[in-house]
Parts: C-alpha cells; sequence; structure tokens
C-alpha cells in the first residue's frame, strides 16, 4: 500500500511538476539577444560603435611603430631596429584578409534593414553607416591586396557537405574601385551633413569617394609604367583606358565636398607651425577634420605620447622619443621662397658652417617642418629640447659621453661639465632623439598625456580637409587643369605659411608627390602614395646610397633614414667658440637599405585563403 | 639498498630521457634534391635570395609548397622525402623565360624522387654575359665583356642597365656593394664590348681582395643576370 502512494506520488510529479513550458526556457540576465537589441537605437549603436572601432589603420597612434618601415622616420627602439636591417619587405606585409569583419558589417546591414522597430530616420543612418563602413574595408583590402571577392551579403553554410558554392574568385581590382565609389554615391544623401566628426557623414562619403576614385586612376595611368604587377584576369591592375574618368571622379567629389562649405582649413593660431600641429591636437573648433577616431570617449586612451615625448620631457619612467623624423624627410621642407635646398652644413670649400643658435640652420623653411618636428633647440611643452651630440675640437676630435648629458673635462679645464644633450644624440641609446630629431605631429601637450595611468587623447585622423584639397589638385593637375591644380595645391600652401603661390607652369608631377609627403607625413598615406604612383621600387630599390643633394628630387633613392648631428664647437678665443655645426649621418642600427620588390606592390594571398578556396588566384611576381 | 634502488631508477630515467626522442620524432629528409638553372649547359647567375623555385607534392590534404631558393650562382639543392613532385619556377622569377618540359607539356617539371638526384634546368635567358675579364689593382676594378642576346623574337626585351659590382665577401649584387658603377641601356652602342670601372673605397678592416661581377638590369624584368663571381686583388 505503502508502494503504490510512492508510485502515485512520482506519476503526479512526472505530470504536472513541469506543466509550465517556460520553466527551462528563461530569458538571460547577462546578456542581450538579438531581438533585444534591434529593437533599441542606443544597443544598435554600441553594435555600430564596435565596427568603427574594428576600421584597421595601418598606420596610426596606437601603432606607431609602422611610420619607421620606410624613410619617414628612423625607430630608436631597441626592439624595432630591424626595420633598418632587413634587406627586403615580406610579400605579406600590409595584407588583409579580414571577411570575418565584412560579415559583421553585412550582417548588421541585414539586420537593420529588417529592424522595425527602429525609427525609419534612424535605420536609414545606420544601413548608410554601415555600407560606409563596408566600403571602408573593402578599400583597405583593395589598396593592400587588388581585387578581392565582394561579398556584399551574409554567407550561410547548407551543411550539405558541399561548400563550392561559397567560394567566390576575386573581383576585378576596379569593380571593388567601382563599388566603393558607387556605394558612396549612393549614401551619401542618407547621411548627416556634419555634426560629427567620429561618425560617417555626407563629408567622409565624399573624402572617401575622391580618395577611391584617386587611387583608381593613378593605378590605371602609372600601372603603365610596370606592365608586370597585373594579372591577366584583371584582379590585379586597371586598364589605362580608364584613368580620365577616374581622374574626373575624383575631382568631382572633391569640389562636391568643398561646395558643401561645411569643411575648411584650420586656421585659429597665429603662428603657422603652431597652427599645423593643433589641426591634430585641437578637438573642438576644429573645421578641417572630416572623419577621425576619437579617444577618450568613455576614458579610452592611447599611449602615443607616452611613446613619443622628448626624453627630456617625459612623464614616466618607461619610455620616449621612439620615433625620430628622418632627415630624408626633414630637409624635403622647402625654403619659403618655393625652392628647395638641402641643409647647409658645409660651405663650398668643405669647411664646416658655423650657426650662433641650432634654430638658425633650420630657419627660413616651410613652418610645416616645425609643427612636425621638434628640431634642436625647439621648444615643446614650453621647456626647449636639450639635443646635441657633444663638442668638437679644433683639430676635428670629439668630445662626448655615453650617457644623457653626461659630463666630461675639455681641454685646459679642470672640472667635468656636461658634453651631449640630454636628449643625445648618442650612438644606439634607445628612447632618445638619436638621429638628431623628435616627432611633433600627434604628440599631445597636455599634462598628464605622457603617463600611463591617463595616457593621451589626441585623435586619429583619417580624413581632413587638406587632402581632399591635395586630392582635387592631383585630379585636375593629371587631367591637364594646371591652373586648377595649382589654385588648390595654393590653399594648402598659403594655410602653411608660404607667402608666395605657385604658378600653374611650377605645378609638376614632382611637386605633387612632394606636397602630399609634407603635408600628410605620418598620416598613413606613404605606402599607398608609392604604390599607386608605381614608384615604391623606385624610391626604396634596395640599394645604399647617399641622401640626395637635391630634396627637390621626389623620385631620389632614399632606402635609408639619415641623422643630423649638432656639436658645438670648442676652441677658446676663436671667433666661433660656442656655436654650433652640424653633421649629416646614417644611425648605426640602419645598415641595410630598405628594398620595396615587385612583388610587395599586392601583398601575398595566404596559403590556407587559397586552400580553402582553389578560385582565389595568386597576385603577381610573389 | 633504498639509496642503491633510488640511484638505478634515477639512471634508468635519465636513460629513458634521453633515448626516448628517437622513438617519437619522425626521420629527417634525407634525399638531396640539387641542380642548376643553365643555357645551353651554362649556369645563369642571379642575386641571393632573389629567384626561388616551388615544389609541390600532391595527395596531401592541403596544399602547399616548399620553396627552393637559387643561389648566386645558378645552383639549388632540397632535402626531401621520397615521392612524386612538381617543380615550377613562379611567373616572373629569373632573369629568363621558361621553357616547356617535353614531359608535361607545360612549364611545370615532374620529378620522381626516390634517391638523390641531380638535374640541370634547361631556360632562355634574355641576354648571356659572354668573354668576361675582370682584373683589379691599385684600388681599381676593371671589367670587359660582351652581351649575347638570347631572345630575339617578340619577346626580347632590351637592357634598362648594366652593373659592376664589388663587394667585400662573395656576396655581390646592389644590396653587398661597396662599389659600383653603371652604363644605362640606352648608351651601350656595341654589344659586343662593353667596359666598365670602378675605384673602391677603402675597406675597413684592410682588405686587399675583393669580389666583382656584372649585373645586368633588363627592362621589365626584376631579377637581374649575374655573370661568375671574380676574386679580385686590390
Amino acid at each position: 500500500m505503502k508502494k503504490w502512494k510512492f508510485i502515485a506520488l512520482c506519476s503526479l510529479i512526472a505530470f504536472v511538476g513541469c506543466d509550465n513550458e517556460q520553466f527551462l526556457d528563461r530569458e538571460p540576465t547577462d546578456i542581450l539577444q538579438e531581438e533585444q537589441v534591434w529593437e533599441n537605437e542606443d544597443l544598435v549603436f554600441s553594435v555600430l560603435a564596435d565596427l568603427y572601432n574594428r576600421l584597421p589603420d595601418y598606420q596610426g597612434v596606437e601603432n606607431w611603430w609602422e611610420y619607421a618601415n620606410f624613410d619617414e622616420a628612423f625607430a630608436s627602439n631597441a626592439g624595432d631596429y630591424w626595420r633598418h636591417q632587413n634587406q627586403e619587405y615580406n610579400y605579406d606585409n600590409w595584407g588583409m584578409w579580414d571577411y570575418g569583419l565584412i560579415r559583421d558589417i553585412n550582417l548588421f546591414i541585414e539586420k537593420s534593414e529588417a529592424a522595425t522597430e527602429l525609427s525609419a530616420e534612424a535605420r536609414e543612418r545606420f544601413l548608410a553607416e554601415g555600407k560606409f563602413l563596408r566600403a571602408m574595408v573593402y578599400f583597405e583590402h583593395v589598396k593592400r591586396m587588388g581585387g578581392v571577392p565582394l561579398i556584399l551579403e551574409s554567407l550561410e553554410y547548407d551543411y550539405s557537405n558541399d561548400p563550392t558554392y561559397l567560394q567566390h574568385p576575386r573581383a576585378k581590382e576596379h569593380e571593388v574601385y567601382d563599388y566603393v565609389i558607387t556605394e558612396m554615391e549612393n549614401i551619401k544623401g542618407d547621411l548627416p551633413v556634419g555634426g560629427t566628426r567620429s561618425r560617417a557623414t555626407a563629408g567622409a562619403a565624399l573624402a572617401l569617394k575622391t580618395r577611391a576614385a584617386l587611387y583608381a586612376g593613378s593605378i590605371a595611368n602609372y600601372g603603365q609604367t610596370t606592365p608586370e604587377v597585373s594579372l591577366p584576369g584583371g584582379e590585379v591592375g586597371i586598364p589605362a583606358s580608364m584613368a580620365t574618368q577616374y581622374y574626373t571622379t575624383a575631382l568631382a567629389a572633391a569640389e562636391e565636398l568643398i561646395g558643401m562649405g561645411t569643411y575648411s582649413l584650420y586656421n585659429n593660431d597665429p603662428v603657422a607651425s603652431e597652427n599645423y600641429t593643433n589641426i591634430f591636437l585641437n578637438k573642438n573648433a576644429n573645421p578641417e577634420v572630416i572623419l577621425a577616431k576619437d579617444f577618450l570617449v568613455q576614458g579610452r586612451t592611447h599611449g602615443f605620447t607616452i611613446d613619443n615625448i622628448p626624453r627630456s620631457i617625459r612623464e614616466e619612467n618607461t619610455s620616449s622619443g621612439k620615433m625620430n623624423p628622418s632627415l630624408n624627410l626633414v630637409q624635403s621642407y622647402e625654403l619659403l621662397d618655393n625652392s628647395f635646398a638641402q641643409f647647409a652644413t658645409k660651405d663650398a670649400d668643405g669647411n664646416p658652417i658655423y650657426y650662433d643658435n641650432p634654430m638658425d640652420i633650420f630657419s627660413g623653411r616651410d613652418p610645416r617642418l616645425q609643427g612636425t618636428v621638434i628640431v634642436p633647440g625647439a621648444s615643446f611643452r614650453g621647456k626647449q629640447v636639450d639635443i646635441w651630440a657633444g663638442y668638437k675640437l679644433a683639430d676635428g676630435s670629439v668630445i662626448t659621453s655615453g650617457e644623457l648629458g653626461g659630463q666630461a673635462v675639455l681641454p685646459g679645464g679642470s672640472a667635468p661639465q656636461q658634453v651631449v644633450g640630454f636628449d643625445g644624440p648618442i650612438n644606439q641609446m634607445e628612447w632618445t632623439a638619436q638621429n638628431g630629431f623628435y616627432l611633433r605631429k600627434y604628440v599631445d601637450t597636455a599634462i598628464g598625456s605622457g603617463q600611463r595611468g591617463t595616457g593621451s587623447a589626441v585623435w586619429l585622423v583619417r580624413f581632413r580637409y587638406a587632402e581632399v584639397l591635395l586630392n582635387a589638385a592631383e585630379a585636375a593637375f593629371e587631367l591637364g587643369d594646371m591652373a586648377k591644380a595649382a589654385e588648390y595645391m595654393n590653399l594648402v600652401r598659403r594655410r602653411a605659411g608660404f607667402p608666395t603661390d605657385l604658378s600653374a607652369g611650377e605645378i609638376t608631377f614632382e611637386r605633387i608627390i612632394h606636397e602630399r609627403r609634407v603635408e600628410l607625413s605620418f598620416e598613413n598615406h606613404i605606402l599607398w602614395d608609392y604604390k599607386r604612383w608605381r614608384i615604391a621600387h623606385k624610391v626604396w630599390n634596395g640599394v645604399s646610397t647617399d641622401l640626395t643633394n637635391d630634396p627637390g628630387d621626389a623620385l631620389a633613392v632614399s632606402t635609408r633614414v639619415f641623422g643630423l648631428r649638432p656639436y658645438k664647437y670648442y676652441e677658446p678665443g676663436s671667433p666661433n667658440h660656442g656655436k654650433w655645426l652640424f653633421e649629416e649621418f646614417v644611425p648605426a642600427p640602419v645598415f641595410n637599405a630598405h628594398r620595396f620588390r615587385m612583388g610587395n606592390y599586392y601583398s601575398y594571398i595566404g596559403d590556407n585563403v587559397r586552400n580553402n578556396n582553389p578560385l582565389i588566384v595568386r597576385n603577381p611576381n610573389q | 639498498m633504498k639509496e642503491i634502488l633510488k640511484n638505478i631508477a634515477g639512471v634508468i630515467g635519465l636513460g629513458v630521457i634521453l633515448t626516448s626522442c628517437s622513438y617519437d620524432n619522425y626521420e629527417e629528409p634525407k634525399l638531396t634534391l640539387e641542380g642548376t638553372l643553365v643555357y645551353q649547359g651554362e649556369p645563369i647567375g642571379v642575386s641571393y635570395n632573389d629567384v626561388y623555385m616551388e615544389l609541390w607534392e600532391q595527395g596531401w590534404q592541403r596544399l602547399g609548397s616548399i620553396s627552393v631558393a637559387v643561389d648566386q650562382d645558378g645552383t639549388f639543392s632540397s632535402q626531401l622525402f621520397a615521392g612524386e613532385y612538381k617543380l615550377i619556377i613562379p611567373g616572373n622569377q629569373g632573369p629568363f623565360r621558361k621553357i616547356a618540359n617535353p614531359e608535361s607539356g607545360n612549364d611545370t617539371i615532374p620529378i620522381n624522387l626516390s634517391g638523390s638526384q641531380l638535374m640541370e634546368i634547361e631556360v632562355l635567358p634574355y641576354y648571356m654575359i659572354r668573354s668576361l675579364n675582370i682584373s683589379g689593382g691599385s684600388d681599381k676594378v676593371e671589367a670587359a665583356f660582351s652581351l649575347e642576346k638570347i631572345i630575339t623574337d617578340v619577346n626580347a626585351k632590351d637592357i634598362q642597365e648594366v652593373f659592376l659590382y664589388v663587394s667585400k665577401t662573395s656576396f655581390v649584387d646592389g644590396r653587398t656593394s661597396i662599389a659600383n658603377t653603371r652604363i644605362g641601356g640606352s648608351d651601350l652602342t656595341d654589344l659586343s664590348n662593353i667596359s666598365l670601372s670602378v675605384n673602391v673605397p677603402a675597406r675597413v678592416p684592410t682588405q686587399d681582395y675583393a669580389f666583382a661581377r656584372i649585373g645586368v638590369r633588363i627592362q621589365g624584368v626584376e631579377d637581374m643576370i649575374f655573370s661568375d663571381i671574380v676574386k679580385v686583388d686590390l
């Protein structure tokens, strides 16, 4: 009897216990579900923020070391000396194959389209931003890899054991550029005009459009000089006949952006070099920046200033001064009369030229020089940097020290005194001005930005108005409209501080290369520009040559980074005693020349990619 | 007794550690495939680490190639397991054009490796450096040579420039040279009689010899063709 009671109780529990079907089907309390996200604008915005955050930057404030790969900067950091010691660039350098990101963006776009809970206005904007991001990512791919498969919807596997329907061949290179250009044309109306600089706007769409069209145009145009950098299927290489059309598009898009009137050149500070620096530091009243990766949103900062602040001014004992702008770059800033000249270190007879003040040798140059570079004798954060390599005696010998601000006894003296600057340069002394210069661009002037606990909130500018003007100038030049090219280029140069304009007749291809090199230095342009002009294999040809004596020669071989060492002259009684002299030199860790091979124009596509998808063809010359 | 047992156990343990690796490791490849890139039996000189070939072996789940670098004197060698390989010279590698393999009918060279093998790969260079004479003395290197144009049909290419390189070591090309001189292709009047000379700067530490060779860059071809390396006294 007892047994029966027990059985009855068990059956009762079994039948009625799980009456409530939701018992096991509960809402999670620690994650948000897809439907929940897509009915709330703020939550969708945070999904979007993640996608913005994943936009790749080859060079930027969070990866300064990539700036030292070419001839713009010397890496004064022992862990990065190898960048100046490699005999060639690997074929997979600056490569990318991120279909994970593309899939996430495709999903975002599809979800936005299907999101009925959002207001129509918000939905349109999210959709347009998703498309902008997708075009940005495809643009990143095409400039690195050439044509890539254009996947514009999320792909799903059907578990049929036959994934071949997911394999897509590479699109032609121009098809990817066309996609970016057309997409920007289509979405620009759905994006807000101005108002934000960290999210996509109509201005950002036009800036991307003009840049993409300019790249495509120059690949079509200058690709003719390197016929071997192409593939028969058009995955790499654009037919020369398309050049004019792309240049026209680039010019039109740039002029449309200029005509919007939303943006203008930054011109808030009276001192030209300060004004140029502040383009990157001033986030408030800045009409120039079109799109930037912003920091200090929710306390996010970066360590660029910690890594690059001058050693004698640093706020943290971990690092400093890691990026030294090269003499190659520094000497290519023009004199104020629009002419080029190397630094006058020796007179016609080979005797050193003496300067009263270390800054004198740099005077009379493009103010952008001191807006980009901290030269010996210049001040940063109100304090003068102490860059000098030692005392030079009358017989040419040098008295210096192996430690920063080190002391020694000078001939005829009795007490030891300082014989080298607290910022170097000293051979192999990392984190100092080892080649004689420090970087100024992007280095934060705010107190505390050089500390680990706080970090710098300077933003990374991805598109700015001056680049758009230079794009317009280049496109106009290529289309033969020299007057227009001069007009746009002079806008940038006038703001930079040049008193005299360039005439239409003075605009040459080398002028355009040069203007972009100085205006857009350390802004992630040099590699892509040199690639699309097909001059990378000429300028970085692997031959160890001396620094060119003609800085106006934009095509001169520049494979090693050079430095400039200031000395104080020591000869009591001589009129030159205590004056400054300068010497060009190659920093000791630089012992191989950069060699850009034909196979570096388009990066290597990994074996894993080609194993998974046999339709992918290899890039040429690898 | 206990101590002795412990010691014996220790020695056996050590023995196991020292010998066990030969059980669970693969044997290293032992067959050598070596050879030379030649034109009519004469080796093709190239620069080191610049020209390479690919060996593919089929039958594996995933495909990946074994890279075979060509040395300065046109030789190559690779340690391999026995098997069926396919050797290809990738497009645009080397200062030459490929010749179709009679067995495969295209540029793939089938290799059935069952023992060490020595092979010559015939290619068609754009130019060959002939009657080379390099001499040195009193800090100067002089070279005289002629160039024979091998490809004269529609695929013919002009010479972009001709170099004389001098290096301290027997690796001689633009990357390592301490002195070099060049003549542009358009300035070459007579291909059968070319001479170049270059002054060699002081060597630190002192070295009374150097290595020199001629390099020819052909228009639209990345890799240069090089002569033999000659050791000269300075």
